[in-house]
């Protein structure tokens, strides 16, 4: 997996769990499939390999992945185990953040949804996926 | 095995204290590494970290406190020790005259576990041909010939001196993996001294700062973020001191903002001063914290 690290300040393992939250969010990792191993990732990475064992228990809570005995870990079949009121209240920190960027830039709350919209449709989805 | 009692510390470092002609280069220093750790060591120029580096190699003898590696004497049990130590330096010191195959027959020769089909390997994924004289590769090059060297007997314990200083990306991509390669084996333990921050952050899991001869501090890696916060605020006019918040330590001011870093713990017991504004909190980084604890508060104000 191509995945970058940068040395800005964020958690290398927050950077790796972002970069495979988005992989699955665009579909292109799918329920079923398997993550590398800890160690191969860690020594393409080279990163500590409880760097990556963190970010993979970090998805695990999440839900998103699982681990299957002595065989791998593996992208879940039903990434969505969260209840609707759960999931909202997630959104919203990053809801808010959203609202106060855009009206320091001085964007519409109409122009936002609009542009919100467009970048949508640029991120292939889960259910399209060939 | 029989021969370290010690199993669950690699290295053991107990009140080492080092004085070269009135200088002294470490005092009073205390080192445990435990067995399968990266264990990084950072500081500036001349903290001590070679120095420290060679009591545990043996080419400097303890002469106050004492050293262990795998419980045992570097230097009165150089050859146990050694063998199950590879090292790797900075310095360009490999004699240039020997040809890769004769370099690597050498240590071959010295190394009772010596691995053949790994070094054959390393040569491969290295691109390196035994006919060729050392003298004739590029300084990168002959960085990989070190490493492999350092590695091919499969140590128990990488020892690695700035071995990234003055080599390219690739070079020193090859030296990471080889750090991660180390690790993945069971029980083996690195001990990784550089002043590559990034690197460090990334294969590290304990880190050590040395500073004026000690180790003034020993962070866990994952831990850093929730140990540590940088606070950004605003100065009062012309106050050129920085705010009086004992939590917080390297002032830095930079315009009309100081930024400090602040210990979570101490910052809950103590409250922040009422005439502090705060702009910003923000995730410290490794190099943030390494410069708000080397560097003098003095120097630190250049605008």
């Amino acid at each position: 997996m191509q995945i970058h690290i940068s040395s800005d300040g964020l958690p290398i393992f927050q950077q790796i769990v972002d970069q495979i939250r988005y992989r699955i969010a665009a579909g292109q990792l799918s329920g079923g499939d398997e993550l590398p191993t800890i160690r191969g990732l860690a020594e393409s990475l080279k990163v500590n390999p409880n760097t990556v064992a963190r970010a993979y228990r970090e998805l695990e809570t999440q839900g998103l992945v699982e681990k299957r005995r002595t065989t791998g870990t593996f992208v879940a079949q039903q990434a969505q185990q969260r209840s609707a009121a759960q999931r909202k209240q997630l959104l919203q920190p990053l809801l808010q953040q959203l609202i106060v960027e855009s009206r320091h830039l001085g964007f519409s709350i109409d122009d936002v949804v609009d542009q919100l919209r467009k970048r949508d449709q640029q991120i292939p989805s889960m259910e399209n996926r060939s | 095995m029989t021969d370290h009692p010690s199993a669950s510390c690699a290295i053991d470092v107990h009140r080492l204290s080092r004085t070269f002609r009135g200088v002294q280069a470490l005092r009073d220093v205390n080192l445990q590494v435990p067995t399968g750790s990266v264990f990084g060591l950072v500081g500036l120029n001349g903290a001590g970290k070679t120095t420290l580096i060679r009591h545990l190699i043996g080419s400097l003898r303890a002469l106050h406190g004492g050293v262990r590696v795998f419980g045992l004497d570097p230097v009165l049990d150089a050859t146990s020790v050694l063998k199950r130590v590879g090292y790797l330096t900075e310095e360009d010191s490999l004699p240039k005259w020997m040809r890769v195959g004769e370099f690597i027959d050498f240590h071959r020769s010295i190394y009772p576990n010596w691995d053949d089909g790994y070094a054959r390997r390393l040569c491969e994924m290295f691109n390196l041909s035994s006919a060729t004289q050392l003298r004739s590769l590029s300084k990168g090059q002959r960085a990989r010939v070190g490493l492999l060297v350092a590695i091919a007997h499969r140590p128990d314990l990488l020892i690695l001196d700035e071995p990234s200083s003055g080599l390219d990306p690739i070079a020193r991509s090859d030296i990471l993996e080889a750090i991660i390669r180390t690790i993945s084996d069971e029980g083996r333990t690195v001990l990784f001294s550089s002043h590559l921050l990034d690197e460090v952050g990334r294969v590290c899991d304990t880190i050590a700062l040395m500073h004026e001869g000690t180790i003034c501090e020993m962070v866990d890696v994952p831990s850093l973020h929730d140990r540590y916060v940088e606070v950004i605020c605003r100065s009062e006019p012309d106050n050129p001191l920085p705010p009086d918040w004992r939590s917080a330590f390297g002032w830095q001011l930079s315009g009309a903002e100081w930024s400090a870093v602040v210990e979570r713990e101490n910052s809950r017991s103590e409250s922040e001063p009422d005439d502090l504004h705060v702009i910003d909190r923000r995730p410290v980084s490794l190099d943030r914290w390494f410069a708000a604890r080397t560097r003098s508060p003095s120097t630190a104000v250049t605008p």
